[in-house]
């Protein structure tokens, strides 16, 4: 079964209001991930600190350069994510849809590419 | 490659069958053996394959008894070739396993006709799926289920052939790569699913008959296609009223293509166009299509369009036309999908039904929203009402407004026509 990567992108929360708001939304999310878990799709998922906390890690020219912060500074930036393994992408999108973050923020869905899969595969079989 | 048997004789010209069996089967043929490698380019790769076999065999052995039947055992025998030489793929050797078994089996006959139309099917909702952009799924459906070729389909979306042929190849490798289901949606999201798939048909049909630039030819044969896709449906899912709906409404429309262009480009509206030069066919079959709609008692927004162009198609000269039930039909659509488009509509057959005092009635509630104020086609019916009203003044300078916010010449003419006409008048 193909694994899906689903990538949470939100902008900060504009003022302290809206951050309760969020977070009241917790026990949602725990639901969320519990119930994925018992139907067996959830491989992992992670919950990331602010982008503030970040250390970008570059290797050019045999020198190995260490930046303080996120790679690219954007409005809405990735706080999270579930790793799951789904039938095929409509049974990963339907999670999508249910995690609470779509209302103020953007879920990414990637495949995860198979180990004999080949980049940009042209050439894929569907499960 | 002699898959099933006996030939017709060979008076049957090798050409045009297959020119007919590339129209006919090749969708067919494509969809069963998708499902059978799971692989869309390697299945459309080797459907060509087969195509290209039939040129070579058929005019030295004859064309087949059933040329369908003949292109899937080559295109599945091709598939198996291409399986053996490329070994990247994924579940490589239990598809050939798969293919060989399906190989040995006797006949095409393990292709019942319900699994053809399910597999036709699966191909629509897959070239269909909400996943892809827009213009993707457009050029997909048209690609696979159509079977025109990128230059073709390039052509009448205007744009340059690599780019069209970059966009296909995307959304094929991203159906395989993201594992978009080849399947039928489950009962709960085919309704909106088979909605996404009528607005795909819908379309691309509009893109043929809205042109107003390009080869008209070309944008001809788009409105060909997606009738043909119309038809496919309704042959596929024949208990729904939307889908009878939509094959109405592009038949009826089509019914007028001609008729709509006079002999120097030049737009005709429907009140002045010759009605000799409509094609009676689409005409009996857009009505006949209406009927199976109607009576199944789910009146969609397609249906309920194809009714009102009904009315104006039937009325047997433009004062004849019932626009009291045309203004009913569009108090509907506004129930189904509220808009002002669809609620200006209403107004003007509200006011040829009851008179334009009732017109200008319903219209203020539009001209009080500011959103709307720039919208020209509400200026001008606002002062069609007018001057029927006989409010010269305010009529003029409705027109006036109206032509200030006309984008293209066709129309603003017209309108400066009319303004004359009230002026001298």
């Amino acid at each position: 079964m193909p694994n899906y990567m689903l990538l949470f992108y939100a902008p900060e929360a504009a003022d302290e209001a809206e951050q309760a708001e969020r977070d009241a939304e917790l026990p949602v999310w725990f639901e969320l991930i519990d119930s994925l878990r018992e139907a067996g799709l959830l491989v992992a998922n992670g919950r990331l600190h602010a982008t503030d906390s970040a250390t970008t890690v570059r290797s050019r020219n045999g020198e190995t350069e260490l930046t303080d912060g996120p790679f690219a500074v954007t409005k809405e930036f990735l706080g999270g994510y579930f790793l799951l393994e789904c039938r095929d992408l409509d049974e990963a999108l339907k999670v999508a849809e249910r995690v609470p973050l779509t209302r103020y923020g953007s879920v990414e869905v990637r495949p995860v590419m198979s180990p004999n899969e080949e980049p940009g595969g042209e050439s894929t079989a569907q499960g | 490659m002699s898959a099933s048997g006996e030939r017709r004789p060979p008076a049957d010209d090798p050409a045009a069958a297959l020119t007919r069996a590339f129209r006919d089967e090749r969708a067919a043929v494509l969809a069963t053996l998708i499902r059978h490698v799971g692989d869309f380019q390697l299945a459309e790769d080797a459907v060509q394959d087969a195509f290209a076999d039939a040129a070579k065999s058929w005019p030295r052995d004859g064309v087949p008894a059933s040329p369908g039947a003949w292109l899937t055992t080559a295109a599945r025998r091709r598939s198996i070739d291409r399986l053996r030489r490329d070994r990247s793929l994924v579940d490589r050797s239990e598809r050939l396993a798969e293919l060989m078994r399906l190989d040995t089996q006797e006949h095409d006959s393990v292709n019942h006709e319900s699994s053809i139309t399910d597999d036709r099917l699966r191909l629509i909702f897959t070239c269909c799926h909400p996943s892809l952009d827009l213009p993707a799924r457009e050029a997909l459906t048209l690609r696979a289920l159509g079977g025109l070729t990128t230059g073709e389909i390039a052509r009448a979306f205007l744009v340059a052939e690599p780019t069209m042929g970059k966009r296909i190849v995307r959304a094929k490798r991203k159906i395989a790569d993201a594992h978009i289901p080849y399947r039928v949606p489950p009962d709960e999201e085919l309704p909106d699913r088979l909605r996404g798939v009528l607005r795909v048909v819908y379309l691309i049909f509009n893109e043929g008959y809205s042109a107003s630039e390009g080869d008209r030819l070309v944008r001809g044969e788009l409105c060909a296609e997606a009738i043909r896709l119309g038809r496919l449906l309704a042959e596929l899912m024949p208990d729904d009223a939307e889908v009878w709906g939509l094959l109405s409404l592009m038949l009826l429309h089509d019914t007028r293509r001609d008729a709509r262009v006079d002999d120097e480009g030049h737009f005709v509206p429907l009140d002045d166009q010759d009605r000799s030069r409509w094609d009676p066919d689409r005409l009996a079959e857009g009505l006949r299509a209406l009927e199976r709609s109607v009576r199944l008692r789910r009146p969609g927004e397609y249906g309920l369009q194809a009714a009102i162009t009904a009315l104006h198609i039937k009325a047997a000269d433009p004062g004849e036309t019932d626009w009291e039930q045309i203004a009913e039909l569009y108090g509907a659509l506004a129930k189904l999908n509220p808009s002002p488009v669809v609620e200006l509509n209403r107004v003007a057959a509200v006011g040829f039904a009851s008179g334009p005092e009732a017109g200008l009635e319903l219209i203020q509630p539009l001209l009080n929203d500011p959103t709307l104020d720039r919208y020209q086609p509400l200026h001008a019916t606002h002062a069609e009402l007018l001057a029927r009203a006989g409010d010269r003044a305010a009529a003029e300078r409705a027109y006036e407004r109206a032509i200030a916010l006309s984008a293209n010449e066709v129309e603003r003419s017209e309108l400066e026509r009319r303004l004359r006409t009230l002026r001298g008048g």
